[in-house]
């Protein structure tokens, strides 16, 4: 262990369901008959149970998932769609990851490139500094937007050890260019031409910017060997590489064909799969565009070499569920007002006292494990539940967030209320003790069966839309084989 | 163990409403309903009762908080009125009430009464409502036949059935309850059907389907207690005595703790062995003769003849499918037409359980009288999910 200070680890999320542009351009092609050029390949897309907040944790925990304890110091979450406006987002964040109360915790927000400029300012602070970033922006149907933009999360962990990457240098710009904007409480972005955003923006400042940042870092644009610009669509604006002067095969694919533009989360989500596959003593320029520029330069180190593996920008790209239910995605989207019947009018409201009372376990999944018999339950309670030893006041926190589980009874309910119907849930049993009744997310009929392995995960448990509260908790996931 | 109630309480008169989707009628004119039949039967006066307990499941679509609705509708006496909740086992909540008071003497008569008025809320199927704080925090946002329904995915994992096979035999339970339903004039679903509407039925939670699950229902039922003493001075005639009441309830091993597979219901094997106890019964297999179990989903009442030891341990779909608790079987179950198709007005069903052993003892039940005379019977009213319950058993017999 040194004490260099760089990027120690990466972690991604793409959310399993993969929307397909064909079925989305089919429904819609008599409206917007121009998106046919668009119309090939699949967007990410995230369940009615995910958001930037639980996009976010599942990067964070990906992330971490190689470094285990690590003591964080600060925490930032950018993003343009963060669900509270006057709620520390990131302290949701902090919760779920258990992390230390001596964490400091920013929302980072206004702008695409706000996931990289938390990287700068992290990089300037020297602490360890887990940066995440996650967008699930919502589009109108028949919209450029629908087409080009996929939705992720994607996280950063800056420290002190063995970093793979260390930063060569940085370079911001900032101009009041709206190529686009969305007015606070508004859900959807306005679009200026794009013509005008090609020529004024990427070819022109963006283009200035990357150039002005190479000469204070003093390296050629041909010298690189990884070049993350992250835009949306299919390839660069035409011309940009060429004016730039970057090798052709330098240009890291940005997975528009797979993934789609997962704004703030995009930049960061293309650096974690550019570390996963660079190899010892390579440059990567990082860049990111909105209101301004961000523009960073890494340099990976010997570490790269043995950088453990993990699900990973790689893995969570092939763990992929092809979806061609765009009734749904409208639907999940708050685009579509389907008859959810009366269950649905259930008044989620939850109180805030219990809520805090219970946060390690609500928003932790943390359980108790008692000092006398050893026995692990969720959650605790002043009694513990073993039969042979009635123990008072003797559960310690027992973290489960991080341990699998077997399915022990299940049932895929169709009269509960879902947004995503049937309602898959029942029993499990974590390995080395504890069980909760648990809802699943994610998964189909052949998914469940009684000892099934399933991993847990931070999910939207219902939403309060009388008071447009998220009630958050964990729901257990099928263990697929990229996430071993 | 404690000297129990075995022979101390005696029924002097039993109610009961019609059960269905009583649009005619609130909470009030259904319990107006059972009651009057009971005093007829009792052949009291109300102001002879002098303390009530009020069984009922649901608060919200219902009558409101306290013992004051009942008081109110029954125009009581200005008696102790309470209102008692456990669940889906409420109905035997308030019998235990009134027996209790009865046996202690503090009470010569008492009335217990349970009711629930359940459409009022303007969908199928049960009322969505609180669990607690700390449930709707963290419990799984599932509903009764999804929770019941993971009954079935253990019992076919632990006893290796086919879940073709188990599906037949949970069919056959609807189909059973359907035949004795249709005898039955008070009760909710009075039609025949076939195995084949069974397991074609839509799917409601993985594997129930529409007509695994039981009827949801309006109704009133009630029962009025005294001294076997008491009762033979008022000059009844065939005295039903209470033999065994029992109520188990989880303290939360089977939710949290190690050991318990999801097969079968913890607490009901804990109160049946309390009951045959406390009834003096060694063999339940031979001694019981009908039971009224809480079927409240077809896997619920085909476990619980596990539970109850009438069935070896995964046996019990097997004994099913040979119609063993057919009501012309060896121990008919739920000969009135059960939860299934009697109904399952929440509060109301353990005090209609009762209701049928009572008449079935006493030679009353009309087309669906036992051709057998039934010495003892059994009760088995369950509140809660298969998980977390609480379980009550109530024998009953004659002299």
């Amino acid at each position: 262990m040194n004490d260099k200070y760089g990027v120690l680890s990466t972690g991604a999320y793409i959310p399993r369901r993969r929307l397909k542009r064909s079925v989305v351009h089919a429904a819609n092609s008599w409206f917007a008959p121009n998106m046919r050029g668009l119309s090939s390949g699949e967007k990410s897309i995230a369940n009615w149970d995910e958001d930037t907040i639980t996009m976010a944790v599942d990067a964070g925990r990906d992330c971490l998932a190689t470094y285990g304890d690590i003591d964080i110091d600060a925490l930032s979450l950018s993003s343009t769609t963060l669900p509270y406006a006057d709620r520390l987002n990131a302290g949701i964040v902090k919760e779920a990851m258990n992390l230390s109360n001596a964490c400091a915790a920013i929302d980072a927000t206004g702008s695409l490139r706000a996931g990289t400029s938390s990287l700068i300012q992290a990089f300037k602070s020297e602490e360890t500094h887990l940066c995440l970033a996650a967008d699930l922006r919502k589009t109108r149907p028949g919209s450029e937007g629908e087409m080009l933009q996929g939705e992720a999360g994607a996280a950063v962990l800056l420290g002190k050890g063995t970093p793979i990457a260390t930063l060569r240098g940085s370079h911001s710009l900032t101009l009041d260019f709206v190529d686009h904007f969305r007015a606070t409480q508004e859900d959807f972005d306005y679009h200026w031409e794009k013509r005008w955003v090609r020529d004024e923006g990427f070819l022109g400042f963006f283009k200035d910017g990357i150039t002005e940042a190479l000469k204070k870092f003093g390296v050629k644009a041909q010298d690189l060997d990884h070049v993350i610009i992250p835009l949306p669509g299919k390839g660069l604006p035409r011309g940009l590489d060429k004016a730039l002067g970057i090798k052709a095969e330098a240009l890291v694919n940005t997975q528009h064909m797979n993934v789609g533009f997962t704004g703030t989360a995009h930049p960061l989500l293309m650096l974690a799969a550019t570390l996963e596959k660079a190899k010892p003593g390579e440059t990567i320029l990082l860049t990111s565009f909105g209101q301004g520029a961000d523009i960073l330069l890494l340099e990976t180190t010997a570490a790269i070499a043995k950088n453990e593996p993990k699900v990973g920008f790689q893995g969570h790209l092939k763990t992929r569920s092809e979806d061609e239910n765009y009734m749904r995605y409208l639907f999940h989207r708050g685009l579509l007002d389907m008859d959810k019947g009366m269950r649905a009018e259930y008044d989620e409201k939850q109180p805030g006292t219990a809520l805090f009372r219970d946060r390690k376990a609500v928003l932790g999944l943390i359980g108790g494990k008692c000092d006398k018999t050893g026995t692990v339950q969720f959650p605790k309670t002043d009694i513990s539940v073993s039969q042979n030893d009635r123990a008072i006041n003797t559960q310690e926190d027992y973290p489960l967030s991080n341990k699998r589980a077997k399915i022990t009874t299940y049932t895929a309910d169709s009269l509960a209320y879902s947004p995503d119907p049937p309602t898959y849930y029942g029993m499990i049993d974590f390995e080395g003790g504890g069980r909760m009744i648990s809802e699943f997310s994610d998964v189909t009929e052949d998914d469940v069966e009684v000892g099934r392995e399933m991993r847990m995960v931070f999910r939207i448990k219902a939403q309060d839309e009388q008071r447009k509260f998220t009630k958050y908790f964990w729901k257990a996931t099928p263990v697929r084989t990229s996430d071993d | 163990m404690a000297r129990g109630i075995k022979d101390k309480v005696a029924i002097l008169g039993m109610g009961c409403a019609r059960f269905g989707e009583r649009w005619d009628k609130d909470a009030d004119g259904l319990m107006v309903e059972a009651f009057e039949e009971a005093l007829i039967d009792a052949k009291i006066d109300s102001s002879q009762i002098d303390a009530a307990w009020l069984g009922v499941g649901f608060d919200a679509q219902n009558i409101g908080p306290s013992g004051i609705p009942a008081s109110i509708a029954l125009r009581l006496p200005n008696i102790g009125v309470t209102k008692v909740e456990n669940y889906c086992a409420s109905g035997t909540e308030s019998f235990r009430g009134a027996v209790y008071a009865v046996a202690s003497g503090a009470a010569d008569i008492a009335l217990a009464m349970g009711v629930e008025k359940l459409k009022d809320t303007g969908y199928g199927g049960l009322p969505v409502r609180t669990r607690g704080t700390r449930w709707d925090m963290m419990g799984a946002s599932g509903s009764a036949p999804g929770n019941f329904a993971q009954l079935a995915s253990a019992y076919r994992a632990k006893h290796g059935v086919d879940p073709a096979d188990l599906k037949r035999a949970m069919a056959h339970v609807s189909v059973k309850s359907h035949d004795n339903g249709a005898k039955n004039p008070k009760a909710h679903m009075r039609k025949i059907i076939d195995i084949d509407k069974v397991i074609n039925a839509p799917m409601i939670a993985e594997p129930l389907g529409l007509f695994d699950c039981c009827g949801v229902s309006d109704g009133a039922a009630c029962a009025i207690v005294t001294t076997p003493e008491i009762a033979r001075a008022l000059g009844k005639e065939g005295l039903v005595t209470v033999k065994a009441l029992q109520l188990a309830t989880s303290n939360g091993w089977e939710m949290q703790g190690k050991g318990w597979d999801g097969s079968y219901m913890h607490t009901t094997r804990i109160a049946a062995k309390k009951a045959y106890a406390e009834a003096g019964i060694s063999d339940p297999e031979s001694e019981i003769s009908l039971t009224e179990v809480h079927d409240c989903f077809s896997i619920t009442e085909l476990v619980t003849m596990e539970d109850l030891f009438i069935s070896k341990d995964g046996e019990a779909w097997k004994d099913v499918l040979n119609g063993k608790f057919d009501s012309d079987g060896k121990i008919p179950c739920q000969i009135d037409g059960g939860l299934k198709c009697f109904g399952h007005p929440i509060g109301a069903s353990g005090l209609r359980m009762i209701y049928e052993n009572y008449l079935q003892l006493l030679g009353r039940a009309g087309e669906r009288q036992r051709k057998e005379p039934p010495s003892l019977c059994l009760s088995h009213n369950l509140g809660g999910m298969p998980f977390q319950n609480v379980s009550s058993i109530a024998i009953v017999g004659l002299g």
